[in-house]
């Protein structure tokens, strides 16, 4: 039995790692290439970190830079502002309602992006209207689109917790719903809070669906319509974006991994 | 007193659905901002595809869903999802259990777990200058195939900008997901299960066709719908890659979209949009069916 066993473990232990050999190559060599592809000009990766000569060469990659950052920042902010509130006061007030604003949150998930910009577009046709046609009128299409990951996220980190009695407890103590909310809910919350902050922010920084054919500028439209004059820079931007929203998530799972282990240990 | 009595309950009785009103009063901004930003372009499409051109009802637009052109783009479409579909199941699956028999805690299972999560979700048009990178005309790998072994990748024709190279860039996303969403289902599979079977006399075949197979079969079909689904809508790769003609469904939409449209034409985009919904919305469907049967065994 034991040889058996021994047999198997070592015949596990080749297929593992065949498999991990061959789809790591698969996995590793388009970053390979991109290194390989974006240093054939020596001029590219120093003209990448020069922000005032790059917006003078190439002043429509830095207005989709600063377009994205500006976006991401924004998403980040609305969302929260939209979904943290509903989903406590929901819990604590609603509970009815909660299956509803879950089946919302989650609804675009079932819509590709593709289809979505087929109705926004006459709704924004009245953004346009009101508000002008800059490029940070798609702050508003971003947070529909991350509204799945946000939702899911934040209603994880309100389970963990027992908002009701928090809240009880601190309106007994005279506390009002705007003291409730930042004060005690949101402390509490912080981590959930914090990824689904970089969730936003790494989805809205590769966003090009909405913004092409929305017409408006970031950064990914700014790529790919670099890709026609200089593909060395845009394939540079590219591997710098990718690795910018890598460190974003793998930030995230370290937070959810040590989220986790405290969760145990306590 | 008989008086207070009288009213006390009334009052009682009103404060709670007074309440109520207030409360809901709490939810108006989220549902405000859903209702223009998500259901009403969720209903643009829908009425859209279903409305003609004068502003009455008319089947006009979902009519023209099946001409040639769009059924091709939709067999395309279903044809470049089905494969990429099936081939980042296969591999990922693979992938997925070569990670079950490592350490469950080691430090292999936790990296690539963790470079799969970042992975699935790399797409669009940064995965597209990737593989240009790689095995565009002057990619890495093509220019290294070129010089050092004196073969031409693209003999036959330049294959990266048609089905076969979005099917190969497509697996890129669909492995790693595939990963993701089949590994709890592996891990749900017991290794008393395998010891039942050598038991009663049975072999690692008989083990894998007659107890595990059918145990992950459901887990399985269902990721490769999710897969499916996922590749169904993407656009973006496809949109940077592709810039002659649109043979796919989302390029068609592109199309529809930006170009000057034919008169009487200018529903189809909205109607191929709702086609695109109902393939999802019957993907997911089946996907959450079979979730239901996983969750028996593997939950």
């Amino acid at each position: 039995m034991a040889g058996v066993i021994a047999r198997r473990a070592r015949k596990q232990r080749i297929f593992r790692w065949t498999v991990l050999i061959v789809l790591g190559v698969f996995f590793v060599l388009p970053f390979v290439a991109m290194v390989e592809f974006s240093t054939r000009d020596s001029q590219t990766w120093p003209l990448l970190v020069d922000w005032p000569a790059l917006s003078e060469r190439y002043p429509a990659l830095a207005e989709g830079i600063t377009n994205s950052l500006l976006q991401a920042a924004l998403t980040a902010l609305l969302m929260l502002v939209l979904l943290v509130p509903t989903a406590v006061w929901v819990r604590l007030r609603l509970p009815r309602l909660r299956r509803l604003v879950e089946f919302i949150c989650l609804l675009p998930l079932t819509i590709p992006a593709i289809v979505l910009v087929v109705g926004l577009a006459p709704v924004y046709a009245w953004v346009t209207y009101f508000l002008g046609g800059s490029s940070l009128t798609l702050v508003f299409a971003y947070t529909v689109l991350v509204l799945p990951y946000a939702y899911r996220a934040i209603d994880a980190g309100l389970s963990a917790i027992d908002v009701k009695t928090l809240a009880e407890a601190a309106r007994s103590l005279g506390a009002g719903w705007g003291t409730v909310m930042w004060r005690v809910v949101l402390p509490n919350i912080r981590s959930a809070v914090l990824s689904a902050a970089f969730l936003t922010v790494a989805l809205v920084l590769g966003e090009f669906t909405i913004a092409s054919l929305l017409n408006r500028t970031n950064l990914q439209v700014a790529i790919n319509f670099l890709g026609k004059s200089s593909a060395t820079m845009s394939v540079a931007v590219s591997l710098t974006s990718l690795l910018l929203a890598f460190v974003l998530l793998l930030l995230l799972s370290l937070l959810g991994g040590r989220r986790r282990t405290s969760k145990e240990s306590s | 007193m008989a008086e207070a009595a009288a009213t006390a309950p009334q009052t009682v009785a009103r404060r709670p659905r007074l309440r109520g009103v207030t409360s809901l009063l709490g939810t108006v901004p989220f549902f405000a901002y859903v209702t223009i930003f998500l259901i009403i372009p969720t209903l643009v499409v829908v009425i859209g595809a279903f409305a003609g051109n004068d502003g009455g009802v008319s089947l006009d637009s979902i009519k023209t869903l099946g001409t040639d052109v769009i059924l091709d783009a939709f067999g395309r479409s279903i044809a470049l999802s089905a494969i990429s579909a099936l081939v980042g199941a296969v591999l990922g699956a693979l992938l997925a259990y070569a990670l079950v028999t490592a350490k469950p805690e080691g430090v292999l299972r936790r990296t690539v777990t963790a470079a799969a999560g970042v992975l699935a979700q790399f797409g669009g048009v940064t995965l597209a200058f990737a593989f240009l990178a790689t095995i565009g005309l002057s990619g890495f790998i093509t220019v290294w195939l070129q010089d050092t072994f004196n073969i031409n990748l693209y003999e036959n024709g330049v294959w990266l900008f048609e089905l076969p190279g979005l099917t190969l860039i497509y697996t890129y996303f669909q492995i790693p997901l595939m990963v993701i969403v089949f590994l709890p289902a592996l891990d749900g599979i017991r290794p008393q299960w395998r010891e039942a079977t050598e038991s009663l006399g049975g072999t690692t075949w008989q083990y894998w066709t007659r107890v595990a197979g059918p145990l992950l079969a459901p887990a399985f079909l269902g990721s490769t719908l999710l897969l499916f689904a996922n590749s169904f809508s993407a656009y973006a790769t496809a949109a940077a890659l592709v810039s002659q003609g649109s043979p796919l469904i989302p390029l068609q939409i592109r199309g529809a979209l930006t170009s000057e449209v034919l008169l009487g034409q200018q529903n189809v985009g909205k109607a191929m949009a709702l086609g695109m919904v109902v393939v999802v919305a019957v993907v997911m469907w089946l996907y959450a069916l079979l979730q239901k049967r996983t969750s028996k065994w593997l939950g």
